[in-house]
């Protein structure tokens, strides 16, 4: 099919700006920073397999300000991309698709991920012994 | 110009003779990794401040091993399909483009390989 010159989708610009274009962007955002979390993972099972020596020094550097924020913004992606991801599937399966539908569970995800990022780190940090 | 009508061009596998294989794929890996993430980042709460050798006991159990090999071959999977498509939307010079495809396809590879290596060495 030729499409010539016309103008193609996405042409972000002509659109009235929208929460649930945020919400999409996000998705793919946190995607390529869970990319880059992948690399932690590799790095964390192969200092397990490596020894007590490697694993200390993976868990010094997470135990960082640095290691925890970055800790901290992974877990954010990961909840977020994991609610987002299966607020898709719903969508594949043709459920949820009218308009007021779609945009609360935007921002049912949004806060999801944000409660449970908390909750996920107020659990870490009690299993850990550090809030008792 | 070919005469053939757009729905004879994309009936079967279409041009890149692929069908929906990608599409699926995606979705086929995020389901699995719906429960395979529930299940790690569970016990990596339980696992907080544990030292090495509670952590490589717990690793190298077979249930666990097992767990995190499909974790690991689902995220990598997932991974690479994801960024494949950001790529494929946003760098719109052919060779520049391929080369990131191919770049992100083998270290997603190499990666995989790498992790299922660590967990199979703490297994065995």
């Amino acid at each position: 099919m030729n499409t010539g010159n016309r103008p193609l989708s996405p042409h972000l610009q002509v659109y009235r700006w929208q929460w649930t274009m945020l919400l999409s962007i996000v998705h793919r955002a946190t995607g390529i920073a869970l990319a880059a979390g992948a690399l932690l993972l590799v790095c964390w099972l192969l200092a397990v397999a490596n020894g007590p020596d490697s694993f200390a020094a993976v868990h010094g550097f997470l135990g960082t300000w640095i290691g925890r924020f970055l800790l901290f913004g992974w877990t954010w992606s990961l909840t977020y991309h994991l609610f987002n991801g299966m607020r898709h599937l719903f969508w594949d399966a043709g459920i949820g698709l009218e308009l007021p539908v779609a945009q609360a569970s935007g921002y049912t995800v949004l806060i999801a991920s944000i409660v449970v990022t908390l909750a996920i780190w107020v659990a870490g940090y009690m299993a850990a012994g550090v809030l008792g | 110009m070919s005469t053939r009508t757009p729905i004879a061009r994309v009936r079967g596998l279409g041009s890149a003779k692929g069908g929906t294989h990608h599409w699926w794929m995606q979705r086929l890996t995020a389901i699995a990794l719906v429960p395979l993430t529930a299940w790690f980042v569970t016990s990596l709460i339980c696992f907080a401040g544990a030292d090495h050798a509670a952590v490589s006991a717990w690793l190298g159990s077979p249930l666990t091993a097992v767990l995190m090999l499909l974790l690991i071959v689902a995220t990598f999977h997932h991974m690479q399909l994801g960024l494949q498509v950001v790529v494929e939307d946003y760098v719109h010079q052919e060779a520049v483009k391929i080369g990131c495809i191919i770049g992100i396809k083998l270290a997603s590879y190499a990666l995989a390989v790498a992790a299922c290596f660590a967990v199979l060495k703490v297994a065995f």
